[in-house]
């Protein structure tokens, strides 16, 4: 999605003036907007603390901000400049981290980002945007870039299975009908679970909606998506990330909030690093059980 | 009675001054009192009154206004509000204009930058006496939101030089006049976040940047040599290629010569200060980085200040 966001974020800047910063990423992705931006694009080091307080600083006197980075090192290691410096004033500032969950794969734990949404949606006013194609990167930029307050982009691997017509960008997405409950997953997950579930029959595969914005709120919840909740179905969750602040909690609680419970609710998320062991982004989907045809076996175990 | 910079009894003061450089160097005269930069007036308000100018009796009494707010709210941070005062006051009535911004980085100085805004008019006396209080903005360390003046929530070291950058950038980009000044604490110099942005304000060629810092020598469990070896600070921010001054930070003089000096970067000067200036209990002391003051400690300290 790196090449969609630079693309995106290329022709935001013909249309409106921001200000861009990387924390010395994007060599084969972000020359195109070094280019358009001139000044207005800005190698901010290895310095990433710094970059996010100086974003913020910049929005105090009306700019608008984008600062990029590799995920864990635009959530986590600036975090109190987040919380302290953007949130706590409301201030322009987006955060893109790229390469969000296991997205880094063999690069390592430091480079992975499992707890980065769950993390930002805990400061108020975070809004978290999770594209799971990379068709998904232009909408939500263009929302983002209207939208005067913090925001988090979860780039990653655009797996959009050949053939695919995807429907206008939405927070929701209906992608698929099915029989065995309703699924939803956050992220690019979503391309190969929509490539492995289209194989198999109505009967075997669940409903399977597409979730890209946080945090969720109840009444940000389709009626249909809850109609099928409501009739009885089981409800799975899939993303890569821990359970802890996931987007699966937090639609559990919102579906509380509604007075709904589905009759059965699974969560596929991240946990870790299970054998201790590293490899590709498959790899560790795999070991955690994540993987499209993990969770469609597991789903398939249920009964209707 | 212990007294300003400017006075003649400098018996608090270290030994410093023997090596400033500079215009630190520079001959001050001690006894000199500040000409007005501010709207004037004929005579001194009373301490319930907001002052719209500086002069020596009028930092007198933004100091025993000081120690008022944090008696009556029995809290402390006082030892490091009154080393940065001389220069909050001087800054914002003697330099600043409406161009300018003023960012405390050294959050637990929020009394003193109050109290300034309370001697500029622009923050009143009722609102002073909800110091520390329920139900106040005036919290121990800057809130966000509720003053045009206080820009940022500070308090958690480190963040105000990255914040004042970034101002400085965006008002460069924005081809806004004005200049950027900051006020940071020198042990806050331990924290990495200040030693980024130095060398981002400094690659960035930000010119409308000045960085003060609170050079007081203590920090919240020792001295700054104690704990972290941190001078000589200016050589060490020197070695980054910054220009930098060191001054005495309760001089009028010296601090009106080094607050408009600009070059083709960000400004930095070290202002040698005295932790709990102008109180003679307190001078030089650690504690009074937390202590509250007592009855006959405060009667004490309202004398000392020219009550």
């Amino acid at each position: 999605m790196r090449n969609a966001f630079c693309s995106a974020m290329v022709a935001l800047a013909a249309e409106k003036r921001f200000l861009f910063m990387t924390g010395d990423l994007g060599f084969m992705a972000l020359e195109p907007l070094r280019v358009a931006m001139g000044e207005h694009f800005i190698n901010a080091g290895v310095a990433e603390q710094n970059m996010v307080s100086v974003a913020a600083g910049a929005a105090s006197v009306g700019e608008q901000v984008w600062t990029y980075s590799i995920a864990p090192f635009i959530y986590a290691r600036p975090f109190e400049q987040i919380r302290n410096d953007v949130c706590l004033h409301r201030f322009d500032v987006k955060l893109v981290g790229n390469g969000g969950g296991y997205g880094y794969g063999v690069m390592g734990a430091t480079h992975h980002a499992l707890e980065d949404y769950g993390v930002l949606c805990a400061l108020q006013t975070m809004s978290v945007f999770v594209p799971a194609f990379a068709a998904d990167v232009a909408p939500i930029v263009a929302r983002m870039a209207v939208d005067p307050i913090p925001g988090y982009l979860r780039l990653g691997r655009c797996e959009l299975p050949a053939g695919w017509v995807l429907p206008d960008y939405k927070p929701w997405r209906y992608m698929l009908t099915g029989e065995r409950g309703v699924l939803v997953v956050v992220g690019p997950n979503a391309g190969s679970v929509l490539a492995a579930a289209s194989l198999l029959s109505a009967r075997e595969r669940p409903h399977i909606w597409i979730l890209s914005e946080l945090p969720v709120a109840a009444g940000s919840i389709p009626p249909a998506c809850l109609e099928q909740i409501r009739s009885g179905s089981a409800l799975f969750v899939l993303e890569e990330h821990v359970a802890q602040g996931s987007a699966g909690q937090m639609l559990a609680y919102a579906l509380l909030e509604c007075g709904m419970l589905p009759t059965r609710f699974k969560h596929f998320h991240a946990r870790g690093y299970l054998s201790g062991r590293y490899g590709s982004q498959n790899f560790h989907r795999a070991e955690n059980g994540i993987d499209a045809g993990s969770v469609l076996a597991e789903i398939r175990k249920i009964e209707p | 009675m212990a007294t300003l910079a400017g006075d003649g009894d400098n018996t608090y003061l270290s030994d410093f001054f023997n090596k400033l450089t500079g215009i630190g160097d520079a001959q001050v005269d001690l006894n000199a009192t500040l000409s007005c930069g501010c709207q004037n007036m004929s005579s001194i308000p009373s301490d319930s009154e907001p002052a719209f100018f500086v002069n020596q009796p009028t930092v007198l009494k933004a100091k025993r206004r000081l120690l008022r707010m944090h008696f009556e709210s029995g809290v402390g941070h006082i030892g490091g509000n009154l080393s940065a005062l001389d220069a909050m006051l001087h800054l914002h009535c003697e330099v600043m204009d409406e161009n300018d911004l003023f960012v405390l980085s050294k959050g637990h100085a929020a009394g003193a930058l109050y109290v300034t805004l309370w001697a500029q008019g622009l923050i009143n006396d009722e609102q002073l006496s909800t110091f520390h209080k329920d139900d106040t903005f005036l919290a121990a360390h800057p809130a966000a939101h509720w003053h045009r003046h206080i820009l940022f929530a500070t308090g958690s070291l480190g963040h105000g030089l990255g914040l004042a950058a970034g101002a400085a950038l965006g008002k460069r980009l924005r081809r806004q006049d004005g200049t950027v000044f900051c006020l940071l604490s020198d042990g806050e110099c331990e924290e990495g976040s200040i030693w980024e942005a130095l060398l981002f304000a400094h690659h960035q060629k930000l010119a409308n940047l000045v960085a003060l810092v609170d050079a007081n020598g203590l920090q919240g469990f020792g001295s700054t040599r104690e704990v972290a070896s941190l001078e000589p600070l200016a050589d060490k921010l020197r070695g980054l290629g910054l220009s930098v001054l060191e001054i005495d930070g309760h001089s009028p003089a010296a601090l009106s010569a080094a607050l408009v000096k600009r070059g083709d970067g960000p400004q930095i000067i070290v202002l040698r200060t005295v932790k709990g200036h102008g109180v003679s209990f307190m001078e030089g002391k650690m504690e009074w980085h937390y202590l509250p003051l007592e009855p006959e400690q405060y009667e004490q300290a309202l004398r000392e200040l020219g009550e």
